[in-house]
């Protein structure tokens, strides 16, 4: 049975963690509706940049000449995950969420027996996944000091991937992010950034548009694939920075109600076990006069 | 008669312009090209230059652009670009710098034809600006 100082002492501890967590709430808030907006912003480039590609590739008959990074190296043998999670931790299952889907999928390619190259990108994705996967991952990247990432860090990151690709380092490459949907749900996507993942069947019936290119398609494909990696990489920066900043207010809400919760219990205990003592020294003294 | 097409600038950050415009001149890669509404259907890149946009109202915006690509279809024209800037939020400064870099990267022998021919087109896009 704890003294009556220290279910004081708890009870204040737990007051001024629950002081945190609300401020931290409040802050995520704050910074989530930013982000939220420039993740919805952000998301007509990328969309119409995959659009264009789209329909660039199809209209591309010779497939044997076409850009690797449209068609791929022709092999599936080594395959490059690029895992991007957040800086930052106290924020529910936001990076454990990205990690267990990569490492479902890194489970998948290992027992397939092909090569596994692990890209992290923030440190916390970082942290989870080197006690496994440690010798795996090739490269990391972590944004700490960066206030704000915009697209010069997402080209930063697309370049490497480029070298790699053009060092044939790999044959797919994977972005792990999470797509934020609402505060409260966000879904861990697996998006196939090279080779560019094959078209849908609803978009068939497209097929009959008749570009003009200006200049040639192939040299259009050219420059706008390795910018199309910077861009889909860019756009699951922003849509992490949102969904990150949404994790952290679920679950800093959760951890406010939590305290809350916590404070009640301890405060009846705390009362309970005050008037059990005044009691006590209640019949002490009662008894103490009767026996005289 | 109707004689608008839609038209988007986008950047990675946010959507720039939209609305609805009579014709849009747009620095692409092999010249200055213009388009009304019923183009044919075509993707190009853009170079340094400026982009000028008839709107529907008879007034005119002018982005300076320094890459790009545009995709003409079905009477939309989405222009995607990184560094597309409002002539009218562009400052005397920031034209400043940006003539200085282009100078600078001119003035270094090592690069490509490709780069010069850019870069050169970029220096003319900023004398225009200045005028």
């Amino acid at each position: 049975m704890p003294s009556l100082d220290d279910l004081k002492k708890r009870i204040s501890s737990v007051k001024s963690t629950q002081k945190i967590t609300k401020a931290m709430k409040m802050v995520a808030s704050a910074k989530l509706r930013k982000a939220q907006e420039s993740a919805e912003k952000g998301r007509p480039f990328s969309e119409k940049m995959n659009n264009i590609i789209l329909n660039l590739s199809k209209t591309i008959t010779d497939k044997n000449n076409a850009p690797k990074f449209l068609i791929g190296t022709g092999k599936n043998d080594i395959h490059l995950c690029v895992v991007i999670t957040a800086d930052r931790g106290l924020c529910g299952g936001f990076n454990t969420n990205i990690c267990r889907k990569a490492k479902s999928y890194f489970e998948k390619i290992l027992k397939e027996g092909k090569t596994l190259k692990i890209f992290t990108v923030g440190s916390k994705g970082h942290d989870q996944l080197k006690r496994t996967y440690g010798k795996y991952i090739i490269d990391k990247i972590s944004y700490k000091n960066v206030k704000k990432l915009s697209f010069l860090e997402a080209e930063e990151i697309g370049k490497k991937i480029i070298k790699l690709f053009n060092d044939s380092q790999f044959d797919v490459c994977k972005i792990f992010y999470n797509k934020f949907k609402n505060v409260i749900t966000q879904i861990p996507q697996a998006q196939q950034i090279i080779p560019i993942e094959n078209l849908k069947k609803e978009d068939e019936k497209k097929i009959e548009n008749f570009y003009e290119f200006e200049p040639e398609e192939n040299e259009i494909l050219n420059d706008l694939l390795p910018r199309n990696i910077s861009t889909q990489i860019f756009k699951a920066f922003l849509e992490n920075a949102a969904s990150e900043q949404g994790s952290r207010m679920t679950a800093m809400d959760n951890a406010t109600r939590n305290a809350g919760d916590l404070v009640d219990k301890l405060t009846i205990t705390y009362n309970r076990s005050r008037q059990a003592a005044i009691t006590k020294e209640l019949i002490e003294i009662i008894s103490g006069a009767e026996s005289l | 008669m109707e004689e608008n097409f839609k038209i988007e600038i986008i950047s990675p950050e946010q959507i720039i312009f939209s609305g609805d415009a009579k014709a849009v001149t747009l620095p692409s890669y092999e010249g200055e090209m213009g388009i009304l509404k019923d183009h044919i259907s075509i993707i190009t890149f853009l170079r340094p230059g400026i982009l000028q946009v008839k709107k529907a109202d008879g007034n005119s915006e002018k982005f300076f652009i320094e890459d790009g690509t545009v995709e003409f279809f079905d009477n939309i024209l989405v222009v995607l670009s990184a560094s597309a800037i409002n002539l009218k939020d562009l400052s005397k400064e920031a034209i400043d710098n940006l003539n200085k870099a282009a100078q600078d990267k001119l003035s270094n022998k090592d690069i490509s034809d490709h780069d010069r021919y850019i870069l050169n087109h970029k220096l003319e896009a900023i004398k225009e600006i200045r005028v």
